[in-house]
């Protein structure tokens, strides 16, 4: 077991797979960066795998002043057990005060079985931390500089603030894409530690067999995001924005039939009664006036934002949030504001 | 050759389905008010199960840590095939954490002793953390399979299933005794049976035969309630119908590590997401109000 201290590091795992690392390995060390520099102490990433060594200047260029590097062949593919046993390892030997994974497979099969070992705390799925004095309400104790972790819970339905007040390392999973990633800095020096840690002695109990990665595609059917276009969007050529916009967010194309018949986009993209009916997290109509044909298609969206230039149209009838105004400037803002998130044109916050 | 499964499930609130009657007027959750269900993917992970004992024999013994109430959802795992059914419960384990739960179910896992398999579901609804699976299986030294959503077979010892990665899917075999977590889309779990929900109907754990006698005769002493619990105990059990119900000393666990005192993490606040019944938010189309707006979209978890 770790005891509270205060001047252990913050620390990164740093996701790879077949030698590239995962986008929020680099989220995290810009959140992890902005956490050690108010806690006064070094910012680390743990890089493990086989031949990853390459992959450590782009985590100091993200923002990590070491990485500690463990290298072994028996850590080429994702196993749960060589992997915890070298976060088990390094956490006992470096006792960090913040351990933070992606919410990923990968991250929410290993980072509880290394809780569960140090027996430290572990808090899934965050969406946003902070660091802050807080008194424990029972004991009336004050703990300075302690790790909000913050998640919904209860189906989403409530935002739960989770601490740990007396065992660390405080550690968490933190959702992809929740925090922003900051361009790299090449100019940024760090220092890589190489660490062994023998796993001659795991036996294997687990085998893979055989392993398959799906091609990202998209479809109507199955996104989880659909940027649809209707009459509104003018012309073929405007509808350019809405390809820019799904393709900025992560989504798929739908359409309305006023577009497919105005010749916008192809019959395969229209939704609604005649189309193909969709319930994705998040749908966005934008210049769709949401005929009832058009909404029976679509209003089982988890999500619903439409986008109209008439304050009257239907389609604000099954909205979740509305924006009256030009799509034609309210598409290039949300583009801008999906970029800011991932980092490209911004600096680092102050 | 038989395998003796241990499935572990939990009684938990429907969050899934919130309907007006359980919103409160502020437009928050009336947890209360929301029916008490079997965890979705726990009966995913009882059919996992079911599907070892009817294609190779052996036992399915399922356990619940919960208030008495949980006790239902044992009754539901009776009525659909397993072959024993065992209630953890103890208030000094309320306010456990996922590590504290971990705990206190390897060790109600040891003291039943035999098993090849341990399956959960992959993750509660009240939680969705994924943690108690993986945590479970390192407190009782075991290989982990998470994400399963194939079971192919055993074959020599070891146990052969597909996992989700993500983006993809893994093929592995693991070496047992092993825990798995199941995916909700791994099989579809076979229904109650109408025999076997006739001849189960009547089971019952001692904590809910003392709320029966007490709410039957109200103002009854103590020691004729004691009495009469322990004549409908014998005759249940007689009948195979009493529900075992442990607690934390039958299982010799550390009072230490259970409860708040063996829970690292604590809640230091919860705040209700007020939901808006009628209308919409509307936006400004300014770039601060659809930054504010792609914002919330990734901090209620639509985005990213």
């Amino acid at each position: 077991m770790i005891q509270v201290n205060r001047s252990g590091e913050v620390w990164v795992f740093a996701e790879q797979e077949d030698g590239s690392l995962h986008d929020v390995a680099l989220e995290l060390c810009g959140k992890a960066r902005q956490l050690a520099d108010r806690l006064r102490v070094p910012m680390a990433a743990v890089l493990a795998g086989w031949q990853v060594r390459p992959l450590a200047s782009r985590l100091i260029a993200h923002g990590a002043d070491k990485v500690y590097l463990v290298e072994n062949q028996r850590l080429a593919i994702y196993q749960t057990a060589p992997y915890a046993e070298v976060l088990i390892r390094l956490i006992e030997k470096y006792q960090p005060q913040i351990l933070l994974y992606g919410a990923t497979y990968l991250g929410r099969d290993l980072a509880p079985r290394v809780a569960s070992a140090v027996r430290a705390g572990m808090t899934a799925d965050c969406t946003d931390l902070d660091i802050a004095d807080l008194t424990d309400p029972r004991s009336k104790q004050v703990h300075p500089k302690l790790l909000l972790q913050i998640r919904p819970a209860f189906g989403g339905n409530i935002i739960a603030t989770i601490v740990n007040y007396d065992r660390w390392p405080q550690m968490a999973t933190v959702r992809e894409g929740v925090m922003a990633m900051w361009p790299p800095d090449s100019s940024r020096r760090g220092e890589i530690i190489e660490e062994h840690v023998p796993l001659d002695g795991l036996t294997e109990v687990v085998r893979i067999i055989e392993r398959h990665q799906e091609p990202r595609k998209v479809n109507l059917k199955g996104a989880r995001v659909i940027v649809a276009g209707g009459a509104g969007v003018g012309s073929k050529e405007n509808f350019r924005l809405i390809h820019e916009l799904a393709s900025a967010i992560g989504g798929a194309v739908g359409a309305s039939r006023a577009a497919v018949d105005n010749g916008y986009i192809g019959k395969e993209h229209q939704i609604g009664q005649t189309g193909t009916t969709v319930r994705p997290a998040l749908y966005i109509a934008a210049g769709i006036s949401g005929a009832v044909q058009h909404r029976a298609g679509m209003e089982e969206s988890a999500k619903i934002i439409a986008i109209n230039i008439d304050r009257e149209a239907p389609i604000f009838s099954v909205a979740h949030y509305g924006i009256v105004g030009d799509l034609k400037k309210v598409i290039p803002m949300m583009i801008q504001a999906l970029k800011e998130r991932q980092g490209i044109k911004v600096g680092p916050p102050a | 050759m038989p395998y003796d499964c241990i499935v572990c499930v939990k009684q938990v609130p429907d969050t899934t389905n919130i309907t007006g009657d359980a919103m409160k007027e502020d437009g928050t959750v009336n947890r209360a008010a929301l029916p008490a269900i079997f965890n979705p993917e726990d009966l995913n992970a009882l059919e996992a199960a079911l599907e070892v004992k009817y294609r190779y024999g052996g036992t399915v013994t399922a356990i619940s840590m919960g208030p008495p109430k949980a006790a239902e959802i044992l009754r539901d795992c009776l009525y659909r095939g397993a072959d024993r059914v065992i209630l953890l419960t103890d208030r000094r384990a309320a306010a456990s954490d996922t590590l504290a739960t971990s705990y206190i179910l390897s060790q109600a896992i040891r003291t039943i002793g035999q098993y090849d398999i341990v399956l959960c579901g992959r993750q509660a609804i009240d939680g969705d953390t994924a943690q108690v699976g993986p945590q479970l299986a390192e407190k009782l030294g075991l290989p982990q399979i998470t994400y399963m959503e194939r079971f192919w077979g055993i074959d020599g010892g070891w146990l052969r299933g597909r996992r989700n990665t993500g983006r993809g899917w893994e093929d592995v075999e693991a070496k047992l005794p092993v825990l798995v977590t199941v995916l909700g889309h791994a099989n579809i779990p076979r229904p109650p049976s109408a025999r076997r929900m006739m001849r189960f109907k009547h089971a019952r754990a001692e904590a809910e035969l003392r709320a029966e006698i007490a709410q039957e005769h109200p103002g009854i002493s103590d020691s004729a309630l004691e009495e009469e619990l322990g004549r409908r105990k014998q005759k249940l059990a007689e009948l195979g119908l009493l529900i075992d119900q442990w607690d934390l000393d039958k299982i010799g666990a550390d009072l230490g590590r259970c409860g708040l005192a063996g829970s690292p993490t604590k809640v230091f606040r919860v705040q209700s997401i007020v939901l808006t019944k009628k209308g919409y938010t509307e936006i400004p189309p300014t770039p601060e109000g659809i930054r504010q707006l792609i914002h919330e979209l990734v901090v209620d978890r639509t985005l990213g």
